[in-house]
């Protein structure tokens, strides 16, 4: 019985509004991933959940009891670091039973539960090791080891993988989910890596600005984002935002991006958007991958144009190309063979059953 | 038969024209600092080594017009006079004592208070931190007569005789190295990441085992130059054991050496010179032991890892 619950939660620095009054329910054994840009209140909130920090305003509370006032070391939490924070002076061993050792755990106990997470992590060879002697990846499975072998009821990640190199980070990624479906304890873990937060977790939190933006399976995030800011910051490539207007003609909507360019709406979608036509500010979302280059096949929905591209990326698998609509860059992601080049109009495809309409005002999806 | 050539069409020679050499700037540089090196060496080791010349000769060539950096006929006289002389040794035992123990007064009080002002984030701890740092800048020639009077108002209300006792310097000495002590640790302590003190918190630490068994190991080449710093100061200090103990039995070194082998307008150089030089000894050898860690502390936070 592990669930945290924050209510109302509010952090003061002076007079800035760090994380301004959000609610979460996180249960048992689920893996819960923050994720935002830097200053968005991400770190603050697992902080205050660790203890490291007071909160200004609501309640955490974790297994039930509010701990508002309780200090971390009463909390039964553990926290792995984006440096480590490994004891210098100490080895592998030490560094892993410190905790123990401080509780009065007996010796056998210590040993037993060492080992044991040593074997979980594949580092039983390097205990008797010092910190420096170690990888920045051996490194960081110490520290996923110091929080095991205390079997708390939370566990807490700082952005641990920040310091890794792109290949480690990834290896530790699988490493990081391996290790939860083995002890399944539950997890907090804060990035603004959204592809780790995708990866890893059964419900992502995007947060902008101190607030929750949207709570959800990283499927729902990436395919019914409830607002702008988390339809942008969701996928690589962003998505793309291009401004439009709603015209209606003969019953259909069209959605129209620049004088010559303009798409109908989707049929089962005419009644969710009949109330905004007309209206100013609004804008069509549209993911790369729902940008492609023509096929011989068309399925519903799916709409041919032409218009010169101004940058081609290969990437490998795809290419990339984009190009300008009405003054909005728009990125597209097409088969390495179809023959994109810059600076040369190009047949392209929109899918338009995967659009987005937002209203730019409110920032909020329709 | 085809001989089969293997030509790469990149691999003509450049043929710009050479200039700049690394190795030769590198020569430089290291002419130029053996250059400084050696001059700057003549000049710290030429006093010493004039003290241990004359050390080892009698006073009447001392006073000879002989060549001053030559022995003719070296004596371990001196020597002998001193370390069998009861006040010397009476000096020497004074001034351990009064070292050992303001180094170790001044390190319980300065590491403590550098913990408390480097990581527990208080009410006016950044001014108080300012503020020990200050006092380390009024100097001790204009602190003296304030501590006399404080002295006689003490003798007056209490009834204890602080002067003229070699243990009052014990009481005097941590005002002179407790701020800077305090100050070197602060930068110290300052430069260990706070998720080392965070990781045990969490881990359950309380504030004390965290600066035992955290702080201080990680700290110990800190804790080291500012012991080395303590113990100099404690060493040589003159004005405060010159004003505060006049009994031959009260004096420390360096005020011994000079009241009592100076008598009226005679100079007993060669036991002066000996004396000096035996005085300075116990700085050295502990200067010679930690040096490595003295180094470390001195430059600790430079890089980073």
């Amino acid at each position: 019985m592990a669930q945290v619950t924050l209510r109302k939660v509010v952090k003061m620095y002076d007079e800035v509004q760090a994380v301004r009054g959000i609610d979460l329910d996180i249960t048992d054994k689920e893996f819960i991933v923050l994720v935002g840009p830097s200053g968005c209140g991400k770190s603050t909130t697992l902080r205050m959940i660790a203890g490291l920090e007071e909160i200004s305003g609501g309640d955490i509370a974790i297994g039930g009891d509010v701990v508002n006032d309780v200090p971390p070391k009463d909390r039964d939490i553990a926290m792995v670091f984006q440096n480590y924070a490994l004891y210098p002076h100490m080895n592998v061993y030490e560094n892993m039973s410190f905790g123990l050792k401080l509780k009065r755990t007996p010796k056998d106990e210590i040993e037993r539960r060492v080992r044991q997470a040593a074997q979980i992590l594949d580092i039983t060879e390097l205990l008797d090791r010092k910190p420096k002697q170690l990888s920045g990846g051996q490194r960081q499975r110490v520290a996923m080891g110091r929080a095991i072998v205390r079997d708390p009821k939370v566990f807490l990640f700082d952005e641990p993988l920040s310091n890794l190199d792109a290949k480690l980070r990834v290896q530790m990624r699988t490493e990081i989910k391996k290790v939860h479906q083995k002890v399944r304890t539950t997890t907090v873990y804060v990035t603004h890596d959204q592809v780790e937060a995708m990866t890893l977790a059964d419900r992502v939190v995007v947060m902008n600005a101190g607030l929750i933006e949207q709570v959800g399976s990283p499927n729902d995030l990436y395919h019914s984002p409830i607002t702008k800011f988390v339809a942008g910051f969701i996928g690589s490539p962003a998505m793309n935002f291009i401004p439009c207007h709603l015209e209606q003609a003969a019953g259909a909507l069209r959605v129209r991006l620049s004088d010559t360019l303009s798409f109908p709406v989707p049929a089962d979608r005419t009644s969710r958007y009949t109330a905004h036509v007309g209206k100013a500010n609004l804008v069509l979302g549209l993911r790369p991958e729902h940008i492609t280059e023509t096929r011989p096949h068309v399925e519903p929905n799916q709409h041919d144009f032409e218009n010169p591209i101004d940058v081609v990326e290969p990437m490998g698998m795809e290419t990339l190309v984009y190009f300008t609509i009405a003054g909005s860059e728009v990125c597209g992601r097409v088969n390495p063979n179809a023959g994109a080049t810059a600076e040369k109009p190009m047949k392209l495809r929109a899918d338009l059953s995967n659009m987005h309409l937002i209203d730019d005002g409110t920032g909020k999806v329709l | 038969m085809a001989n089969a050539t293997i030509a790469s069409p990149t691999a003509t020679t450049i043929s710009g024209r050479r200039y700049g050499s690394v190795s030769r700037d590198r020569r430089w540089a290291l002419r130029w600092s053996y250059f400084f090196l050696v001059l700057f060496a003549i000049f710290f080791l030429t006093p010493p080594v004039y003290m241990f010349i004359t050390s080892l000769k009698t006073s009447a060539e001392i006073s000879a017009e002989s060549n001053p950096w030559w022995v003719y006929s070296p004596t371990l006289a001196n020597y002998i006079e001193l370390l069998t002389q009861n006040t010397y040794l009476t000096f020497f035992r004074n001034s351990a004592i009064v070292a050992v123990l303001t180094v170790i007064i001044t390190m319980a009080i300065s590491v403590i208070a550098a913990f408390a002002l480097a990581r527990m984030k208080f009410w006016g701890s950044a001014t108080l931190a300012t503020g020990v740092f200050l006092t380390y800048l009024v100097p001790e020639t204009l602190l003296f007569i304030p501590l006399f009077k404080m002295f006689a108002w003490f003798n007056e209300t209490f009834d204890i005789q602080l002067m003229n006792h070699w243990w009052t310097l014990i009481i005097l000495y941590p005002t002179l190295t407790v701020p800077f002590c305090t100050w070197i640790m602060i930068g110290y302590f300052a430069s260990i990441p706070k998720e080392l003190d965070e990781a045990a918190l969490i881990d359950g630490a309380t504030w004390i085992q965290t600066l035992t068994k955290i702080f201080i190991p990680v700290a110990l080449p800190g804790i080291i130059a500012a012991t080395i710093f303590c113990f100099t100061v404690a060493w040589a200090q003159f004005l405060y054991p010159l004003a505060f103990t006049t009994s031959t039995t009260e004096l420390v070194l360096p005020v011994g050496i000079v009241t009592t082998l100076i008598k009226g307008d005679v100079f007993n150089w060669g036991q002066i010179m000996t004396g000096a030089l035996l005085g300075a000894a116990p700085p050295l050898i502990i200067y010679a032991f930690l040096m490595d860690y003295y180094i470390a502390g001195l430059t600790a936070g430079a890089t980073k890892g």
